[in-house]
């Protein structure tokens, strides 16, 4: 242990150290989360998190309804990028029953999933930066993350969360307002980024905040079961995008950028070019969209998908499925399924056991998240109780998906 | 590596492993819960194996299983040969004891606590077998299937209507 810079008398009461709570409604913590923090001066020597304080039990609650209804549930998750949660769990359901589904539907979802990648980094890597002392770049990015949102509006109706899309497909069509924007934000997005990077990428401020910071190694990493950019960071590059393709992912060319030393630093320019992968993916989604038959959005399941409410309101198939559906009368084959998708902040898997009833039997999630921050009190011991403030920003750690 | 030789490798090296699986293109087995630690270690250091990775770990509660209610799952993924296997450990809700993993994978320390906390398995030899999620006062396992979602004595819901039954 460090030399102590103030002696206390021998005979003192007062304890050497200091003990803390960050938390759990810390300004500097973004979520509630609560750490119990022993200090020597400024020096981390412990923490201990305390996690939960927004439990809502989703699991037992999955437990009990239709699968259809879970996917609100998975809303709640990671809430900066809900759709990747909502289309993981369509994805989880589909792969359970065995549906086609078509490509036109995987390009639409890969275009959605990386747009929502996109939102999620831009918060997290802005908020490293406020917490390093940077308003600016939070405000520019915000109104680029509202432009995602509004996107979201035009597709689904929502825009935090978002419960997009259907098992089999999306609810509607994207309507020629969807595309202009997506189209927009396609042209315009590269140069707001290109400021972002420009105000804090060789900002000498920032460099010295971040580099050094609340460090991991690779092997640390894998051992403490990182996942996402938290992990590439470190310098692995295991993407699922890339291990286990899902929605015609194999399909695209995209790099996995990654670190080297797994510090603050390194993981804010791992999301950062993640997201001009992001970008390109979109632009080639956006091109393999031109040869498909613009009117198919969904797979053609009547017995899942549920059907068009102006269909519901004239064909006699079309209720029935819809009332069904709607009662949870659809039943689900049993079985033993799980399936991951790389969200924002981490391999995000849901593991589903299935005994043929309307609902699951048990329900898992896998939340990246919840499975890395363990790794925070060995991250920070050390380092000053600032970096720890922005180890926690930079790990991207959602207390929704945390506490579930 | 294909699921074939991995069965293979590890049948031989533990004839004890039963309930291979393969649904959905994922291998799973059972193991016994006193050979569960030496298998995730088998798994994990040897050269042949490699599954360094633990993906997931959490329990599942079968009250219709005499002797065997409770059952822990692992996920284990070989990110060399990009290749999962699914691990379940089977105990009776008497007695829930199985081996923590966190001797072997720093991970399974929260997953540890989270399938303690919602389904009181007794993982022996975790550092800090607490509750986590929940609140510490609380004496139950909410996951278990004996705490149903919704007040069982409620009478003014037929469930039957509702497809519940």
């Amino acid at each position: 242990m460090t030399e102590h810079h103030i002696k206390l008398a021998e005979d003192s009461l007062e304890k050497q150290t200091t003990t803390i709570n960050v938390g759990p409604t810390h300004p500097a913590t973004h979520g509630v989360f609560q750490n119990i923090m022993e200090i020597d001066g400024e020096r981390v020597l412990s923490t201990v998190p305390t996690i939960g304080y927004i439990h809502r039990a989703f699991e037992k609650i999955a437990e009990r309804r239709p699968y259809y209804q879970i996917t609100p549930l998975t809303d709640r998750l990671n809430y900066c990028s809900a759709p990747i949660n909502n289309i993981g769990w369509h994805l989880t359901i589909e792969k359970l029953v065995g549906m086609d589904i078509p490509k036109r539907v995987q390009y639409l979802r890969v275009i959605i999933m990386e747009l929502a990648r996109i939102a999620d980094h831009l918060v997290c890597n802005s908020v490293i930066a406020v917490d390093t002392g940077a308003l600016t770049p939070f405000t520019y990015v915000f109104q680029w993350r509202e432009k995602i949102y509004e996107i979201y509006e035009e597709i689904c109706g929502s825009r935090l969360t978002t419960n997009i899309g259907r098992i089999g497909g999306f609810e509607r069509n994207f309507t020629d307002i969807a595309w202009q924007k997506i189209d927009a934000f396609v042209d315009g997005f590269p140069k707001m980024l290109k400021e972002f990077e420009a105000l804090l990428d060789r900002n000498r401020i920032f460099m010295d905040r971040c580099i050094g910071a609340g460090p991991i190694s690779a092997e640390r990493a894998l051992n403490y079961s990182f996942t996402g950019p938290n992990l590439r960071a470190a310098g692995v590059d295991y993407d699922v995008r890339v291990h286990a393709p899902y929605s015609s992912y194999e399909e695209f060319d995209f790099n996995i950028p990654v670190g080297t030393a797994g510090d603050v630093y390194d993981r804010y320019l791992v999301r950062n070019k993640e997201m001009w992968e992001s970008l390109s993916i979109v632009k080639q989604a956006l091109e393999k969209l031109k040869g498909l038959d613009p009117s198919v959005y969904h797979a053609d399941a009547p017995d899942f998908y549920l059907p068009e409410k102006a269909a519901v309101y004239t064909r006699m198939e079309a209720l029935i499925y819809h009332f069904k559906i709607i009662m949870g009368e659809t039943d689900l084959p049993a079985g033993e399924v799980y399936h991951s998708v790389e969200g924002a902040n981490g391999e995000l898997g849901y593991y589903l056991i299935s005994d043929g009833g309307r609902s699951p039997y048990r329900l898992h999630f896998r939340r990246p998240c919840f499975i890395y921050y363990q790794a925070f009190p060995e991250m920070v011991s050390g380092g000053l109780l600032s970096d720890a403030i922005i180890a926690l920003s930079s790990l991207n750690v959602i207390a929704g998906e945390l506490d579930a | 590596m294909t699921n074939e030789q991995l069965k293979e490798l590890l049948s031989a090296k533990f004839p004890e492993l039963s309930e291979w699986d393969e649904s959905y293109g994922l291998l799973s087995v059972r193991v016994p819960a006193a050979k569960n630690l030496e298998l995730l270690q088998f798994l994990y250091n040897d050269p042949a194996m490699q599954f360094q990775f633990l993906t997931d770990l959490t329990g599942i509660h079968y009250p219709d299983r005499a002797g065997e209610e409770l059952c822990v799952v692992y996920h284990l993924h070989n990110l060399v040969a990009n290749i999962r296997i699914r691990v379940k450990v089977y105990v009776p809700v008497a007695a829930p004891d199985v081996y923590s993993a966190t001797p072997v994978f720093s991970g399974a320390n929260w997953m540890e606590r989270e399938t303690y906390d919602f389904f009181g398995i007794n993982f022996i030899g975790h550092p800090n077998l607490t509750r986590i999620l929940n609140v510490d006062e609380m004496d139950y396992f909410p996951m278990r299937k004996e705490y149903p979602m919704e007040d069982p004595t409620r009478t003014d819901k037929d469930d039957e209507m509702f497809g519940r039954g």
